[in-house]
């Protein structure tokens, strides 16, 4: 048992140092599930409302894709389940992968990792750590969430199986991050590749549960719904989760064995004697350093918008002509099913896009940290050509990674539907959504010249409008508590029609926070 | 001509912390300038401050006839800067990396850079994040040297040297110093100081303690005299300034203070001087000269703070 001695402390450790991470994460979790059964409750007060309810939400594939399979939903278990499943899985799901990622391979690119080898401590002691500190996440979030539903008079079996599936998935991502922290010696990409998983598996079971629901048994979320909490109860499909995360451990641990600390798989290449001439101004270096990053954004986002897109056809084929159905549709402003879909899909992908903007200008920051910008500033480059070049590479990348997600999404559903004005039409929507990252990029630049130490905010405000486009009308959120989301602002083409104002006022505030940040720059201290 | 550096007073806090507390420096156009001092002593913030980096609270400080903070992009045309701790972008390759910092400086002298890469035996094609902490040195020494910046400012620039390359290192700053440029150099290898510098600043929390050409700053220690004499010398032991005095016989060791040496070096010849060696004080001993004192009284300090904090034991008289 030497490979894990040291195995508690470090534990100790991790709860110490992330101690706000940790209960953050498990109570907006746990509040989320806790305050939408009370909700249910009051949008839908009698078993006729629930049933009615239930009949629309089964023919509409637009609201299947983003919620789950159709199971159990004329009860109040089944309509949480549905209403929130999904939402917690991909939180849970992401939750683990980032605190695995954080603690294992984010700590040996820092070199501390290193630090800490050289004492007593076993080889897989980290790995160990990790996956402790993660697991005692997730099965608070789940004893919690039970005990949450059990108290809002939801069946017992149900709650149960509802909190069993989400502690499953959340170890299944755990074991993927482990694995792939293993792979790649850069941590950013370490999570991207676990969460490139987690965007597959949501793929696939969006278009099993539109479908006859086959495909949704191949992916991980889709096994934790197959256990149909309140409508059924069955915990067998968790056992293949089970055992996949036992594989993707095996894996993890059997890499770990064999390769040398601070290495990936991937070892690296020498490089070029002189730099090539484009390497010569800030500008030329913050284009080097971000051009990595974007290509891989635009890569995850145009692949993203496949999968998106691909769903699109499968719902036009669906279109019935029932009544309820057209009613909803008009109810969405939208003038047909796709084209409500398409209007959540893009506004989905644009939050997913604005979290490249707010992680792009975290590069300020860290090249500052680490010292990097300490060597430029002391050239004849002034502190405002600095920023303004990272901010620069930001704005344009966040170009290529909407249109990538738009031209992703338009690209399969115009082949299918032989309509080759669908690409114009879905990248220009997609485009629409410029201003508000934009101005997500100026908050960040913002923060980063006033309070450096406080960028994180800038997730924060992403979780909130996350939390505000998908649960804002569910949890009855005040209209302007929503309206302060840009992306709620932003105009969901194409189900909605192009108003300016909206984009010109975004446009306009950006503008103003990037300009509070250069100023702000100029006049703080470095490091 | 007017000084390279100058700074009075200069102040930074870090919150409640005093970084610099009245720090005076000067540094002459064309001269090889000894910052000295130990860890946490304010070396590397004096240079950030310098660099325009940090903004000064109070004090003032004239960089190149200018204000390092507000003329900071016009001033570092004309200076080039090797931090303590050289932290490359992973991804770039140390080649590119020294032609980053040239062409960004403007200055690049591309037969010089190549001469300096063969001297100090960098390979520039390895990936900065393979490189070890000396080589990461390396890189940011030959991009600074490489340039016709008229100032250098170097921060513990050989803490990661081995003593082969740190003879090359002190080559390159004769050839610099031949030049006629300007180097503030900050150390605490004491050696390297000795070798190099005209003048040095000590300085310790944030001040600067005593600054001067080492032939003044050896005037306020004191040399170290064995002698042995025909009659047993007297009147040493009673002579102001002359201290650790040992007689065995006819031979005579001492430490005495400059301005007394006369008057010692008077009585050994009045009883028949027949050898003499003499040890003038090294650095070391200026070093120790004036920390000693300081660390004492901080050691003593730190002990009754103890004292005070932690419960007295029993029959103990608490103070």
């Amino acid at each position: 048992m030497s490979d894990l001695s040291g195995t508690w402390t470090l534990v100790r450790f991790i709860g110490h140092r992330d101690r706000v991470r940790i209960v953050v994460w498990i109570a907006s979790v746990v509040l989320l599930v806790a305050v939408t059964a009370p909700a249910i409750k009051a949008l839908f007060p009698t078993q006729g409302d629930l049933d009615k309810a239930a009949v629309a939400s089964a023919a509409n594939d637009a609201v299947i894709v983003f919620n789950g399979p159709v199971q159990g939903l004329a009860t109040v278990g089944g309509e949480v389940a549905f209403q929130v499943g999904t939402g917690m899985l991909i939180l849970v799901a992401l939750m683990s992968l980032l605190m695995v990622t954080r603690c294992t391979r984010a700590e040996e690119e820092s070199g501390r990792t290193e630090l800490l080898r050289a004492t007593s401590l076993g080889r897989h002691a980290e790995i160990a750590a990790a996956l402790v500190v993660v697991a005692a996440m997730n099965l608070t979030i789940g004893a919690l969430t039970v005990a949450g539903l059990i108290g809002q008079q939801l069946p017992v079996a149900g709650s149960l199986t509802f909190g069993a599936s989400s502690v499953a998935l959340g170890m299944f991502f755990s074991a993927v991050a482990l694995a792939t922290a293993q792979v790649t010696e850069n941590s950013h990409v370490a999570s991207g590749l676990a969460g490139a998983v987690l965007g597959g598996s949501f793929m696939l079971r969006a278009l099993g549960d539109i479908g006859d629901g086959r495909l949704s048994w191949l992916s991980p979320i889709g096994l934790s719904q197959k256990t149909r909490p309140f409508a059924g109860d069955r915990w067998w499909p968790l056992l293949i989760s089970l055992a996949l995360t036992l594989v993707f451990l095996y894996v993890a641990r059997t890499l770990s064995a064999r390769r040398d600390i601070g290495a990936g798989l991937v070892q690296p290449r020498p490089g070029p004697a002189r730099a090539p001439r484009t390497l010569g101004t800030a500008l030329g270096l913050a284009i080097r350093l971000h051009r990595g990053t974007v290509l891989t954004w635009a890569v995850a986002m145009f692949i993203l918008g496949i999968g998106f897109g691909s769903v699109a056809n499968a719902i036009s084929s669906f279109v019935g002509d029932s009544q309820t159905m057209k009613e909803i549709i008009a109810q969405m402003g939208a003038g047909n099913l796709v084209d409500a879909y398409l209007g959540t899909a893009l506004f989905l992908m644009a939050i997913v896009a604005a979290c490249y903007g707010v992680q792009s200008i975290e590069r300020l920051r860290s090249e500052e940290t680490l010292l990097h910008a300490e060597q430029l500033l002391t050239t004849p480059t002034s502190r405002c050509a600095w920023v303004a070049s990272h901010v620069a590479v930001t704005l344009v990348g966040s170009v290529v990674v909407l249109f990538a997600a738009g031209f992703g999404a338009a690209a399969p559903y115009a082949v299918l539907t032989r309509d080759a004005g669908q690409v114009p039409r879905i990248i220009a929507a997609m485009l629409t959504y410029l201003p508000a990252v934009w101005l997500l990029v100026g908050l960040s630049t913002a923060l980063f010249g006033l309070l450096p130490q406080a960028m994180g905010a800038a997730w924060v405000a992403m979780a909130a409008y996350f939390v505000l486009g998908f649960f804002g009308e569910l949890l009855k959120v005040p209209t302007w508590v929503q309206d302060l989301s840009p992306f709620q602002q932003t105009p969901h083409l194409p189900a909605a029609t192009l108003t300016l104002l909206p984009l010109a006022i975004i446009t306009l505030v950006g503008v103003g926070l990037l300009g509070t940040g250069l100023a702000a720059f100029r006049h703080r201290d470095l490091g | 001509m007017a000084d390279a550096i100058s700074t009075s007073g200069l102040v930074k806090t870090f919150g409640r912390t005093r970084g610099l507390d009245g720090m005076d420096l000067r540094v002459a156009p064309g001269e090889v300038h000894g910052l000295l001092g130990p860890n946490g002593a304010g070396k590397t913030t004096t240079i950030r401050v310098l660099l325009g980096l940090l903004r000064a609270d109070g004090g003032d400080v004239v960089l190149l006839g200018g204000d390092p903070w507000r003329d900071a992009v016009m001033l570092h045309r004309r200076l080039a800067y090797v931090p303590g701790e050289v932290n490359l972008w992973p991804k770039l390759s140390g080649g590119e990396v020294i032609d980053l910092l040239g062409r960004l400086r403007g200055d690049l002298d591309y037969r010089r850079r190549e001469e300096l890469l063969e001297r100090f035996e960098l390979d520039p094609t390895k990936k900065a994040r393979t490189y070890s902490k000396g080589n990461r040195q390396k890189v940011a020494l030959v991009a600074a040297l490489a340039s016709t910046a008229e100032l250098l400012i170097l921060d513990e620039p050989t803490a990661g040297l081995d003593p082969l390359m740190e003879s090359v290192f002190q080559d390159c700053i004769r050839e610099v110093k031949q030049q006629g440029r300007t180097v503030l150099l900050s150390s605490h290898i004491l050696a390297e100081v000795e070798q190099l510098c005209d003048r040095v600043s000590i300085i310790r929390s944030g001040r600067t303690v005593l600054t001067g050409t080492l032939i003044e700053l050896r005037h306020l220690a004191r040399t170290s005299i064995a002698a042995v004499t025909i009659r047993p010398p007297s009147g040493l032991s009673t002579l102001p300034g002359v201290i650790d005095l040992k007689l065995e016989g006819r031979r005579v060791t001492f430490d005495v203070e400059i301005d007394q040496l006369e008057s010692a070096m008077r009585i050994l010849v009045d009883h028949g001087l027949r050898s003499l060696t003499s040890a003038p004080p090294t650095i070391e001993e200026l070093f120790l000269h004036e920390y000693g004192d300081f660390m004492a009284k901080e050691a003593a300090h730190s002990a009754t703070d103890k004292a005070g904090t932690t419960p007295a034991g029993p029959g103990e008289a608490t103070p």
